[in-house]
């Protein structure tokens, strides 16, 4: 009984933060995984912005580097900075206990996120920070409400404001919900460039999450193809074989 | 010319002459004519019966691709998750493998649920094939422990709550019940030691089960023979050499058409595999992407689709321990069908308006309660979930009553069959 109460307390719990928090619709993040110009972009972006504490550690280098056409040359000039080696998997140098020291949670591992979250929820989710001087790192997260990361992307972005509309609702309790964001520190980026830098880091992580996914899917036809002519040849064996039943 | 067509001579010679050698220590070519060249199979056995030999294939599949997923899963608590990424990742064609073995468990339960009804629609559970019937539910009452224990190895966090939930329906039995489902998990809680005793299950006691229940299903089958669509006895109509008029050989006549039901079986499971492996969560959950979390739930937590009908039976009620007895009724009730079924008729064909009308009823409320297994419960849903387990329940235990007062069609002597 406790852990169907359980279960049923955590299938509400969505429902209510979401409720506290403003509505959070997940916004398409229109990737394209055959994109090798969009994904070398964001396994940059990956590794300068976010290895720092997230690691991604079934994801391997040199594996990765030839999935995106890079050479190993250029993989250790462009995206290994820690002294690993091509044949290592991305793993940072955080100990567990002091990441929980410092945020209160260890930084999750992102080799998975585009799989157990989707790449909309990482893509809405990094677009979704905004000014909130009552949390310890000063941002809070739309999607994410009270979530321990710091806004990292914020030099890139800039700084959002989030603006609320409230009513108050029938038995008398004041609601607040999200309206939209609005920029108030610029940052390097135009909201349209940061847009693809996300677009681009989004793409990267849903790569990470299954690299056999460019293969797979070019697969797919020739065993179909090689499958359909062979029904075709079974049906025209069975045609033949029956002719005598009567 | 003469010389070449000696030595084919003595070649097939030297191979009859191996046959016969073997012939005298073993029954293999006896085996061979009574088991499929010679066993006499209803020639109008229609697009219901492919999904017989497809749950042989499938099971095949599963095995193979069992076999060569074991070779580099490792199953321990701290290893389970990432031998399962190692496959999918570093393992030469790992990820195919297991997408074949992941794709396999829902295909075979697909499959598996259509055979079943097959058996429904024709009466094909009906005496004398009560033991074929028997013997086949016990082959998917293996199939649900080997779909369960199998769940729990990629240790991801909706393995890790989908087993804790399962497990813990254990604990509903009076008395016993916090001792067993302890005894289950071999721990307090869902752990290594729980992961390690359930991938023995999976790989090797439960399989074993399921490959002898197969073979005295088909014993059992061969030896009564095949049902058809009409539910007519063709061993009751025979040629001058004992042979049934309408049976015809199963090899090639149904070996050749079963080659059909492969192809286009593989094709549709050949696009999920490569289009589609998660199959929008229902196949590969999307919480499982996550590691085994015993602080943390997923938001929400169901079992795979395959067992959300029993799952909805077991929510739609408000005590626990009738909940899982009810559940657990769900899925023992069809063994009894042959005596609850009172029919004179065996095929839907010649059954009359209340066995369809109940038949359509169980089948409507088979996949609702799917659907609604796999939803987070709401009032409405439980309201529905309550008014379609009555009828899946109405379904059985009202059968003895509505099989015996229908009014049924006479059923012809011999097989309708129209040459294509």
């Amino acid at each position: 009984m406790r852990t169907k109460l359980l279960a049923l307390a955590a299938a509400l719990l969505p429902a209510t933060t979401f409720a506290a928090g403003g509505e959070a619709h997940l916004e398409k993040a229109n990737i394209d995984i055959g994109n090798t110009a969009s994904l070398q972009r964001g396994a940059a972006n990956f590794v300068n912005y976010c290895l720092g504490c997230h690691s991604a550690k079934y994801v391997r280098y040199n594996r990765m580097a030839a999935d995106l056409g890079l050479t190993e040359q250029q993989l250790i000039e462009n995206l290994m900075f820690t002294g690993e080696r091509p044949h290592d998997t991305m793993r940072i140098g955080i100990r567990a206990d002091d990441a929980k020291r410092w945020f209160g949670v260890v930084p999750p591992d992102l080799s998975l996120i585009a799989r157990s979250r989707g790449a909309d929820y990482v893509y809405t989710f990094l677009h979704s920070f905004y000014a909130d001087p009552t949390r310890p790192s000063g941002a809070n997260n739309l999607v994410l409400p009270g979530t321990a990361m710091p806004h990292v992307l914020w030099e890139v972005q800039g700084i959002q404001d989030a603006v609320w509309e409230g009513h108050v609702d029938a038995v008398g309790n004041a609601q607040k919900h999200f309206k939209e964001f609005k920029l108030v520190t610029p940052g390097k980026l135009s909201p349209e460039e940061y847009d693809g830098f996300v677009r681009d880091t989004v793409n990267f992580l849903e790569y990470a999450a299954e690299p056999a996914q460019l293969k797979r899917r070019s697969l797919g036809f020739p065993v179909i193809a090689f499958l359909a002519f062979f029904t075709l040849l079974a049906w025209a064996l069975k045609k033949e074989y029956w002719k005598d039943v009567k | 010319m003469a010389s070449k067509s000696q030595t084919v001579k003595s070649g097939g010679g030297r191979l009859a002459a191996l046959t016969t050698w073997i012939d005298d220590r073993f029954p293999m070519t006896k085996m061979w004519k009574e088991q499929v060249a010679e066993y006499y199979a209803p020639k109008n056995m229609n697009f219901w019966y492919f999904f017989g030999s497809l749950a042989l294939m499938v099971l095949v599949i599963q095995i193979l691709t069992g076999i060569f997923l074991t070779m580099n899963y490792k199953p321990s608590a701290a290893e389970a998750f990432g031998s399962v990424e190692y496959i999918m990742r570093d393992v030469e064609w790992g990820w195919l493998i297991r997408y074949i073995h992941s794709t396999g468990a829902s295909a075979f339960f697909i499959v598996v649920y259509l055979h079943m009804f097959r058996a429904l629609l024709y009466g094909s559970y009906q005496k004398p094939r009560e033991l074929v019937w028997i013997f086949g539910m016990l082959i998917y009452f293996a199939l649900m422990a080997e779909a369960f224990f199998g769940y729990l190895l990629p240790w991801g966090n909706m393995s890790y709550w989908g087993a804790q939930v399962i497990v813990s329906l254990f604990g509903a039995i009076p008395v016993v019940g916090d001792s067993l489902t302890e005894w289950i998990r071999g721990d307090f809680y869902i752990s290594d030691i729980t992961l390690n005793r359930f991938f023995a299950l999976h790989v090797i006691a439960i399989p074993l089960v399921l490959v002898f229940l197969v073979v005295a299903h088909l014993i059992a089958l061969h030896e009564v023979g095949s049902n058809n669509p009409d539910g007519v006895e063709i061993k009751k109509v025979k040629g001058p050499d004992g042979i049934p008029l309408d049976g015809i050989p199963f090899h090639p006549y149904y070996t050749v058409k079963d080659l059909i039901g492969v192809g286009v079986f593989l094709i549709l499971f050949s696009l999920v595999i490569f289009y589609a492996p998660t199959m929008g969560g229902y196949f590969l959950e999307h919480a499982n992407f996550d590691p085994a979390n015993p602080l943390q739930t997923p938001p929400h937590i169901a079992p795979v689709w395959y067992f959300t009908p029993f799952y909805a039976i077991l929510r739609a009620v408000p005590s626990k321990s009738l909940g899982a007895l009810l559940m657990g009724l769900a899925v023992v009730l069809f063994v009894f069908l042959p005596w609850l079924d009172r029919g004179k008729v065996r095929s839907i064909r010649y059954r009359g308006p209340l066995f369809k009308f109940f038949l359509i009823a169980f089948a409507i409320s088979f996949v609702v309660l799917g659907f609604l297994g796999l939803q987070p419960p709401t009032p409405l849903y439980t309201n529905l979930a309550r008014l379609f387990s009555i009828v899946y329940f109405a379904f059985f235990l009202l059968m003895p009553w509505y099989s015996s007062v229908d009014r049924t069609k006479p059923v012809p002597t011999r097989v309708t069959y129209h040459a294509h």
